[in-house]
């Protein structure tokens, strides 16, 4: 469904990545990693928001590499920030109906108009943003501002605005970060759940490694803009050059760390 | 119940000492005053569409037969308030600061002016112009075609650019519009250059009322539509798209809002509101030249809807009624006032008003004045007068 073959990114002389492989047909990928990895780039290559250097990447057959991230949205790619970006001003119903965006088959006239088809589109547009708040667990919230919410809220309401455009892909960029382990851990449930419901597809990128090992069907682990390592949790966990990644040489080759 | 007489006799009481003191600027000020606490009471909905369609439609056509300048001061306020909803389209809700928003507005005068004017006779030969005077209606939409278009055609190079940049090249573009109305009068007399065009046919009015209210009643109507319109934009997906490229244009385009197309949007319905109003505004004035659409107007109208609040209808037409009548009422008149003090030399603090240098004139306040106001607004109330709401809206929730 979804591929990327030998993306590679630079930014003046440093590469960011480096001939990345990534493919996936379903279920919950993780995108592991030491900090400036190379994980986000890669999201924002996926997204459209960076161009590749070389490299091609395409969904469901269709090439991505070119598009404008709101073209790659409308076919069913959706993603959510490390640094939360809600629309902090309007409310959380809003945030969601700006998700949904892509999908609204209204024009000016409609608009200018306001006759049956409006009315009636518009209604059921709020009436899906009330069923993904409480989706998301975020119900009797839809009229808070956005900025008002706690931490552990907003992050959900970007799962749910993402949720909005009904992607079929969707691109999580460290959903747990500032949440504590039972959140995380709900969370992680309602994930399983979209991917079992609706067959979406996950990508995670993810620091909290307790989640990692129980959510996901694979991990794909990136270092210094290359992949390093990729397969079922056990087995990444257990690779050499991972724990040399993430904690230096000595580790790996089995000597006791002080 | 208390509230509810009290906008009623308020209303009421203050227009007619209007009528009782046709003459008195605080008078009528209290009668506008009437109108915002109407406004802003805590009275039933239709008791407040009541009030204020009965001031609009009927009380304020009454006091303009009792003191015509009023009617004149109504009528520009109407014009600056759809000026000021254009604006707020594209600053308030999409986030885009344009500093040279009264181009548009030469645009749609300039249209009119030429067609409905003999100069066109200058520009294509013969004697077929001015237009009779019915085509000004047509002229309506013209206008906000041509106004619509200019802002598409400026927006589509320089739309990719944000803030502070995005503000520099449209106070070029309001700068160079102004310009080339200035100089093009040669080679081709297209403008007739600082001269100005006159005199500019007006429309003909099919109410059996005096012109001026006639004209009051067209510009309300216009405002009336331009309302409407600005709400069922806002209240819609392409107002949510505008208001999320405002908050965060990256995740907006990252959520399936197409930037470009949003962005142009904004631009031309702005300019569109703004080309209608050039048109009534050239009509209005028989006369128009450069001077008329400067900088100054600009900034002006982005004061108006600073003051009212950015992003809220009502906050824009507020701002816009506040300034204008500021401009054309108060200032003036305090600066009227102490002339009149400096003129009786009259003594304060035993410094006789008489000796005032000239560099000191009471009508060089003005501006001061109204500088010192936005300064403290920006201060003590930077959400403006009437900050934008969010909608409370039911959701599907059981």
């Amino acid at each position: 469904m979804f591929e990327a073959v030998d993306v590679t990114k630079t930014f003046g002389g440093l590469t960011a990545l480096q001939r990345v492989t990534f493919a996936l047909d379903g279920g919950i990928a993780s995108i592991i990693g030491p900090n400036g990895a190379g994980k986000t780039t890669l999201f924002n290559v996926f997204t459209g928001l960076y161009r590749p250097d070389i490299g091609a990447v395409t969904f469901r057959g269709r090439p991505l590499v070119g598009l404008r991230p709101d073209e790659i949205t409308a076919l069913g790619v959706c993603r959510t920030f490390q640094n939360i970006r809600l629309f902090a001003n309007m409310t959380a119903a809003e945030n969601i109906l700006v998700g949904m965006h892509s999908r609204i088959r209204l024009g000016l006239r409609d608009v200018l108009t306001r006759g049956r088809r409006f009315v009636d589109a518009e209604g059921a547009l709020w009436q899906r943003a009330g069923v993904l708040l409480e989706r998301v667990g975020l119900r009797g919230k839809g009229n808070e501002i956005a900025r008002n919410l706690a931490y552990g809220e907003q992050r959900r309401l970007e799962l749910a605005r993402a949720l909005a455009s009904e992607p079929a892909l969707l691109l999580l960029d460290e959903p747990t970060a500032g949440m504590t382990q039972a959140e995380a851990g709900t969370l992680m449930a309602l994930l399983r759940r979209l991917v079992g419901e609706l067959g979406l597809a996950i990508i995670l990128i993810e620091h909290n490694m307790r989640v990692v090992m129980e959510v996901s069907d694979r991990v794909t682990v990136l270092d210094h803009g290359e992949k390093i390592a990729e397969g079922p949790p056990r087995e990444v966990q257990a690779d050499a050059r991972v724990i040399e990644a993430y904690l230096g040489r000595r580790a790996a080759t089995g000597r006791a760390v002080p | 119940m208390i509230a509810a007489t009290a906008a009623v006799a308020f209303v009421a009481l203050s227009s007619a000492a209007v009528a009782l003191f046709p003459r008195s600027i605080l008078v009528f000020l209290l009668f506008q005053g009437s109108l915002l606490y109407a406004y802003v009471a805590r009275i039933p909905g239709w008791l407040r569409a009541t009030l204020l369609g009965a001031a609009v439609l009927v009380l304020m056509p009454v006091i303009g037969t009792y003191n015509g300048y009023y009617l004149e001061v109504a009528t520009q306020v109407g014009i600056f308030v759809a000026l000021a909803l254009g604006l707020n389209i594209v600053v308030g809700l999409a986030g885009l600061l344009d500093l040279g928003y009264v181009a548009f507005f030469a645009v749609g005068a300039y249209s009119w002016a030429i067609f409905g004017s003999p100069h066109a006779n200058v520009l294509f030969g013969g004697t077929g112009f001015p237009l009779p005077s019915w085509w000004f209606y047509p002229f309506l939409l013209i206008g906000l075609t041509v106004a619509a278009g200019t802002g598409v055609v400026l927006g589509l190079p320089v739309l990719r650019l944000r803030g502070d940049y995005l503000a520099i090249v449209t106070l070029g573009f309001g700068e160079v519009i102004r310009v080339l109305a200035n100089n093009l009068d040669k080679p081709i007399n297209v403008t007739n250059g600082p001269r100005g065009i006159t005199p500019i046919s007006r429309p003909p009015l099919p109410l059996e009322v005096s012109y001026a209210v006639g004209f009051y009643f067209l510009a309300l109507l216009i405002v009336v539509v331009v309302i409407l319109v600005n709400r069922r934009l806002e209240d819609s997906h392409i107002g949510r798209a505008w208001e999320a490229i405002r908050e965060d244009q990256l995740a907006a385009q990252a959520m399936g809002v197409p930037l470009v197309r949003a962005k142009l949007l904004a631009f031309a319905s702005g300019a569109s509101f703004a080309g209608v109003m050039g048109v009534v505004f050239s009509a209005k004035q028989v006369f128009i030249n450069p001077e008329s659409f400067t900088f100054l107007e600009s900034i002006g109208v982005l004061a108006m809807v600073i003051l009212g609040g950015m992003g809220s209808i009502p906050g824009a037409i507020v701002g816009a009624t506040v300034v204008t009548v500021l401009n054309l009422q108060v200032l003036k008149g305090l600066s009227l006032w102490l002339n009149e003090l400096k003129n009786a030399g009259v003594t304060i603090f035993g410094y006789n008003l008489a000796n005032l240098p000239t560099q000191l004139e009471p009508a060089k306040y003005e501006r001061m004045i109204f500088g010192l106001i936005l300064v403290l607004m920006m201060i003590f109330r930077p959400q403006g007068i009437f900050p934008a709401r969010r909608r409370q809206r039911e959701l599907g929730e059981q």
